[in-house]
């Protein structure tokens, strides 16, 4: 089947306007332009179509809540594509720009927006160029700026920039950056719909999300429905890496099961160098990770409830037999140590605490102790954060914890080697198996 | 009901607070203190810390019918479903359930304190804060007693952090509440500090240069819930459960700032009490919980080594140490010698009491009413007495569709509390009307900023006022009719004026204009009618004070007219010069160091009473010790004329005596009989003098009651450490026009003078060098204002000067030298900042100097 997103894996240049507009490229946008704006929302609410940064949030609904008058209001679009193990957006804005360009332009269109930002991850800058190029290309044809296409509707267009903060993915980080603030996320109410960038009704996407609209605008929410499931409709890019034979972006259809992205000769094709499957990452590092058990739920946003786990912004991290947990564990609250923005306490203290903990532990220096106070610790985060990154952090050990709790066990040295050390030894030491 | 009051239940006790009040102040306002360490009650909330995390339930309804969902016994069915949240972002809502005792909520504090103790140094035994720190308050009240974290793996930073050369910052200490960059941001308008980097390494770092650059930062170290920012002036100088708060009064500005002065007694004093620190004490009509800079540093000349310790009497020329009978005999015996030329100045930051008395020697003493200020540049407390801003009035309860006009004044360097208040009415949605003759920071929180030509100040305000009296639609190209229409439409009015390039004379007809724009608005006045009014920029402290109390040629006590009125201070200066003065008594100020007199000149006797031997002492042929405001008590009045008390805080430096005791002890050897004993009594004759005042006495002054926001006592860490306030708030006198009508003044039209040449006007400086603050000056040295001359481009060019030279500033026969900064000034103007006082807006001469040689 054509890829509906990835649409350059089928039309070679289709990064070029010219191209584009070949392939009924802006014919979307041409066509709302003549539409009532609530109507475009309303497609795109019955398509279905659940924000694709990881939340799912119904993304028409997302529209709606914007206040209907007068006033500046903004699209901004996360491209801060910073999750472990997460490249869509990337190869979005790289090869297939226009799309994601029509899509927020259609977005403004619908709330009532003048102007639009992009704010792309700071590493991404051949993406960013290209993108930026995208636009140059859209001014210079009457797509971008006064008067689009004749229609009346102006609106303008910028790229920025982050500066390398895994945070500024969240939704009111990211607009806090873009104002020239911290990169700190605010404690919602207010909602960005409400009060977002410079304080006004603002709608963020993420870019993958945008790239399903003109698709949705052209051949309508019914359409749109026939793919995936009830909950889950339409396509998705799914981030494939680890240790399988072929890493690399997929476009499936929602509703596919992990094992036949793992092991299909059309996506994974299976787990490399012959070896066994041990665990995955959903949802790179801030999801639970899970077993082979949840191999055949389907990827949909409620696939995973049962295992625990989420399918976020499904960047599957594919671990082997050689994996050790205790290892990916401490790697992951590296990263979230490394990241924590430092607004809340919970998640900067835990989050340094945690790694202290996990690295003790991975040493082999770690006690009994130890285990139970980085259990306590990640359970204390968990819930108490202004936003989400907290949670996320706690993700991978008390999902390790759950599904290999004797690799911990087994790096925990015996107590005399410990007191050796002249460490207070409180409980009593468990043997490794 | 009131429908703007919201009920909910609170661990089962119900409480009504207004719509829009936070759970957090809504558990407070029924003694439930959910504990906080980010939340501050005048700032944002940001719910950073999540100390304050509790269960809270909203009643739940049928989604369908949206009727409530009842239990089987008919209470409603609460739904807790969100799990823990901040009380301090969450605004309260109809039927909600606050649990804040539960398991869960105990639970959820000891684990955020655990947090924040896991890189907290734990220093307490040698830390500013220990013993009033709401981390240490909380932690023994909500922490577990012991932290699972091995102390190894605790993260060390710097613990000596200048931001500034006034406030330093422990890094190790610091908890990320953000409360310091969030006042910064929010209250004080100067985001000077922020926060750097991220995670455990977020940091406070300034911004500016100098570090810190603003006149409130000594604030954060009030609201800091740790000991992460201390002063350069009381870090680790005492321990807060050695110290004696003591409430006092801003010894500075007109605004009457409420503070409390901690003291301890020191071996190294010589087992005398001295100052430790200066902190604000909560006065929501007043200074709500803030103090300046200015008021919290600059107290150290009350110590100054510098201090006079014992009368001098002339003798052979020289000033030689006496007693204080001999040389009281010696004053009391040199007045009466000078009959009908004998003449008084006073400074305007001595008590009411004081003040009093040297009125009565004079008037009932001397027989003459040759008493002025000494350095009267501002007029208008006659009118004020009319007018003034009306009793129960708060600057905080004004908002939209109120109108502040401010006219020749620069508040941030005047009065910096007003401006702080005028900036967030402002916020509030209050239109600001500035009139100036050139830009002012409080401009940018102007909706009309509007200027004046030197000399044209008054013709300009009666354009604005006459034409806020003509219905207009508002809609005007002209900046002063656009002006007049937002005033014309007030609903409260406030008018503050200030003295900035202008003479006494256009000053007080200044101050008439605005009183008629206050007494007539379509035929319904503003003038007497609660949040309007007048308020004089009083360029000190009891400048309203020495007005009440009769300091003035033509004004018994009281504002009653005399019949004859006595010579004004420049008529003494003058009379001095020439001999027709013969006598001078100078009370707390320094007429020759200020420019204003000439040497003694050829006076027979000049008496000053004071605490530094100024340039006027030195001349003097007696000298009298005065004591500070912190060594004795006494009353002040502020520009809103609210009587407030100050107490006594350390012991008296050498012989020292109040100004009030010297001057009812001279009183008695001119005949006024025995001394009043205390200044409590000499307040009893205040009373009887000055009407106004009836009903007040030390008692009345001294009652308190319970503000809002909740700040200071045992729960210091909802607020901050502000003090509370247990020691008065004082009494507003009741201006004319609230208990009669008044009737419109008279300002004869006066042509306009335009002279050629460039026209020179002195604009104020906070830290502009005076007596006081330059015995405190070594904290402050590198922010002291230094005499600066500010040019436009143009003018500069033609007076031949480049940004940075040296000039020599010739205006009104005052010579001074000056820096000159180019291209900060309106052209046709040259600013000078820095010095003391130059009246009016005279004509100048600039004379740029060779660059001295440097050995």
């Amino acid at each position: 089947m054509a890829h509906i997103l990835l649409r350059h894996r089928d039309v070679e240049n289709i990064h070029q306007l010219d191209v584009y507009r070949q392939h009924q490229g802006y014919e979307a946008l041409q066509k709302v332009l003549g539409m009532e704006p609530a109507a475009v929302t309303n497609i795109v609410r019955d398509s279905g179509l659940r924000g694709r940064g990881g939340a799912g949030f119904p993304t028409g609904m997302k529209w709606g809540f914007i206040p209907k008058g007068a006033g500046e209001k903004y699209v901004v679009i996360n491209s801060d594509e910073s999750e472990m193990g997460t490249f869509k957006d990337r190869e979005l804005l790289e090869r297939n720009p226009h799309q994601v360009i029509e899509g927020a332009l259609i977005a403004a269109y619908a709330i009532g927006a003048k102007q639009i930002y992009n704010y792309c991850r700071g590493e991404f800058m051949d993406a960013g160029y290209a993108f930026e190029q995208a636009l140059k290309d859209c001014y210079a044809n009457g797509l971008l700026g006064e008067n689009i296409l004749g229609s009346g509707f102006s609106c303008d267009f910028s790229m920025y920039f982050g500066a390398g903060a895994y945070i500024c993915g969240e939704e009111t980080a990211l607009l806090n950056s873009l104002m020239g603030n911290l990169g700190q996320p605010w404690s919602k109410p207010p909602f960005p719909a409400v009060e977002g960038l410079y304080a006004r009704p603002t709608v963020v996407n993420n870019t993958e999300t945008l790239a399903n609209v003109p698709p949705i605008i052209l051949n309508g929410a019914e359409w749109y429905k026939q793919f995936g499931t009830d909950r889950s409709p339409g396509p998705k890019i799914v981030c494939l890496s680890g240790h399988v034979n072929k890493p690399g972006n997929y476009e499936i259809i929602m509703g596919m099961t992990y094992r036949e992205l793992i092991y299909s000769e059309a996506y994974g094709g299976g787990i490399s160098n012959g070896k066994a499957f041990k665990a995955m990452l959903p949802s790179g590092g801030s999801g639970p990770v899970v077993v082979e058990d949840a191999l055949d739920a389907p990827m949909t946003y409620e696939g995973l409830t049962p295992f625990g786990s989420v399918m976020g912004s499904a960047s599957v991290v594919i671990m082997d037999e050689t994996v050790d947990m205790v290892w990916m564990a401490m790697k992951c609250v590296h990263f979230f140590h490394h990241e924590s923005c430092g607004k809340c306490t919970p998640c900067r203290e835990g989050t340094y605490w945690m790694e202290k903990l996990l690295k003790r532990i991975y040493k082999g220096q770690g006690t009994q102790e130890d285990l139970q106070t980085l259990r306590s610790v990640a359970s204390n985060i968990g819930g108490r954060t202004l936003c989400a990154l907290g949670d996320f952090a706690i993700n991978p050990v008390l999902s390790t914890f759950r599904h290999f709790p004797q690799e911990y066990e087994a790096k925990i040295k015996p107590a005399a080697a410990v007191n050796g050390q002249g460490k207070k030894q409180t409980a009593v030491p468990v043997a490794a198996d | 009901m009131s429908d703007d009051l919201v009920t909910l239940s609170v661990d089962g006790v119900e409480v009504s607070v207004p719509k829009g009040t936070l759970v957090v102040d809504a558990a407070k306002k029924i003694g439930n203190d959910i504990p906080v360490f980010c939340y501050h009650p005048k700032l944002e909330p940001v719910g950073m810390c999540r100390m304050c995390l509790v269960e809270i339930g909203l009643p739940m309804r049928d989604r369908a019918t949206g009727e409530p969902l009842l239990n089987e016994d008919g209470t409603p069915q609460i739904n807790f479903g969100r799990g823990l949240q901040t009380g301090c972002t969450v605004q309260v809502s109809p039927g909600m359930v606050v649990r804040t005792k539960t398991d869960p909520v105990e639970q959820a504090r000891a684990d955020v304190i655990e947090f924040l103790l896991t890189s907290h140094p734990l220093d307490c035994p040698i830390c500013d804060k220990g013993g009033e720190c709401p981390l240490q308050n909380l932690t023994m009240r909500h922490g577990r007693g012991n932290s699972r974290m091995v102390f190894a793996d605790k993260l060390h930073m710097e613990k000596h952090v200048p931001l500034g050369d006034l406030i330093f910052l422990d890094r190790e200490r610091c908890i990320q509440c953000a409360r310091c960059v969030r006042f910064q941001d929010e209250v004080a308008g100067d985001p000077v500090i922020g926060f750097h980097n991220r995670g455990r390494h977020l940091e406070i770092a300034t911004l500016s240069e100098p570090g810190f650059d603003s006149y409130w930062s000594g604030n954060t170290t009030d609201i800091c819930p740790v000991g992460a920012l201390t002063t350069a002036d009381f870090r680790f100088g005492a321990r807060p459960w050695e110290l004696t708060p003591v409430a006092t009064l801003s010894p500075h500005c007109p605004s009457g700032s409420n503070m409390t002065v901690s003291t301890r007694r020191e071996a190294k004093a010589g087992g005398r009490s001295v100052i430790k620190r200066v902190m604000p004490r909560q006065h929501e009509a007043v200074n709500e919980i803030w103090i300046s800079d200015k008021d919290r540093f600059v107290h150290h000349f009350a110590e100054s080594a510098d201090r006079l310790t014992q009368p001098l009497v002339r003798k052979n020329g020289k000033l030689v140490a006496a007693s204080w009978t001999e040389a009281l005999d010696v004053v009391a015996g040199k007045l009466q010698q000078a009959g009908t030329a004998v003449a008084g100045v006073s400074g305007d930051r001595l008590s009411n009491e004081d003040l009093f008395l040297f009125q009565e020697l004079f008037r009932k003493g001397l027989k003459s009413n040759n008493l002025d200020l000494a350095n009267g540049r501002l007029a208008g407390g006659d009118i004020v007495a009319q007018v003034g801003i009306s009793s129960g009035s708060n600057l905080k309860d004004l908002g939209k569709g109120d109108v502040v006009v401010v006219v020749a004044s620069d508040l941030h360097e005047e009065v910096p509390v007003w401006w702080l208040r005028l900036k967030q009415a402002a916020e509030r949605g209050a239109a600001i009307v500035t009139l100036n003759v050139r830009g002012t920071r409080l401009d940018k929180y102007a909706k009309h900023a509007l200027r004046y030509v030197p000399g044209e100040a008054v013709a300009t305000l009666r354009q604005l006022v006459n034409q806020s009296k003509v219905e207009t639609d508002g809609q005007s190209d002209d900046p002063i009719a656009a002006a007049a229409a937002t005033v014309g439409s007030a609903g409260n009015l406030v008018a503050f004026y200030g003295a900035e390039g202008l003479t006494y004379d256009e000053t007080e007809s200044v101050a008439k204009l605005l009183a008629n724009l206050l007494l007539l608005k379509n035929g319904d006045g503003h003038a007497g009618k609660k949040n309007n009014g007048l308020i004089p920029v009083w360029p000190h402290n009891n400048t309203q004070g020495a007005w009440d109390m009769g300091i003035h040629p033509s004004f018994a006590p009281g504002y009653k007219a005399l019949p004859e009125a006595g010579l004004d201070a420049h008529a003494m200066y003058e009379g001095a010069a020439s001999g027709t003065v013969k006598a001078l008594y100078v009370l707390g100020a320094d007429p020759i160091g200020d420019g204003l007199m000439d040497g003694r000149g050829k006076l027979d006797f000049l008496v000053v009473q004071e605490m530094f031997l100024t340039a006027t002492a030195a001349a003097a042929d007696v000298v009298l010790p005065a004591q500070s405001w912190v060594e004795r008590e006494g009353t002040f009045t502020n520009a809103e004329r609210r009587v407030q008390r100050y107490y006594p805080a350390i012991t008296p430096v050498g012989d020292s005596r109040a100004d009030w005791q010297i001057l009812a002890q001279v009183g008695e050897r001119v005949g006024l009989g025995k001394p009043a004993l205390a200044a409590s009594l000499v307040f009893r004759d205040v009373v009887k003098a000055v009407k106004q005042y009836k009903g007040m006495d030390y008692r009345s002054l001294a009652k308190y009651e319970k503000q809002w926001p909740d700040v200071g006592g045992d729960d210091l860490y909802y607020g901050g450490n502000a003090y509370e306030n247990r020691s008065g708030l004082g009494q507003q006198w009741v201006a004319a026009a609230e208990s009669g009508k008044v009737g419109m003044f008279e300002v004869a039209e006066t042509a306009v003078k335009s002279s050629p040449g460039l026209k020179l006007v002195r604009t104020a400086a906070l830290y502009t060098p005076g007596t006081l603050i330059s015995h405190s000056a070594a904290l402050l040295g590198p922010r002291m204002a230094q005499p600066t001359l500010s040019l436009s481009t143009a003018d500069a060019r033609k007076v031949g000067v480049a940004d940075g030279n040296r000039v020599e500033v010739t205006a009104n026969g005052m010579t001074m030298t000056a820096t000159a900064r180019v291209g900060d000034a309106p052209d046709g103007v040259a600013l000078i900042s820095g010095v003391a006082y130059v009246p009016g807006t005279a004509v100048v001469q600039i004379r740029k100097l060779q660059e001295e040689k440097v050995a």
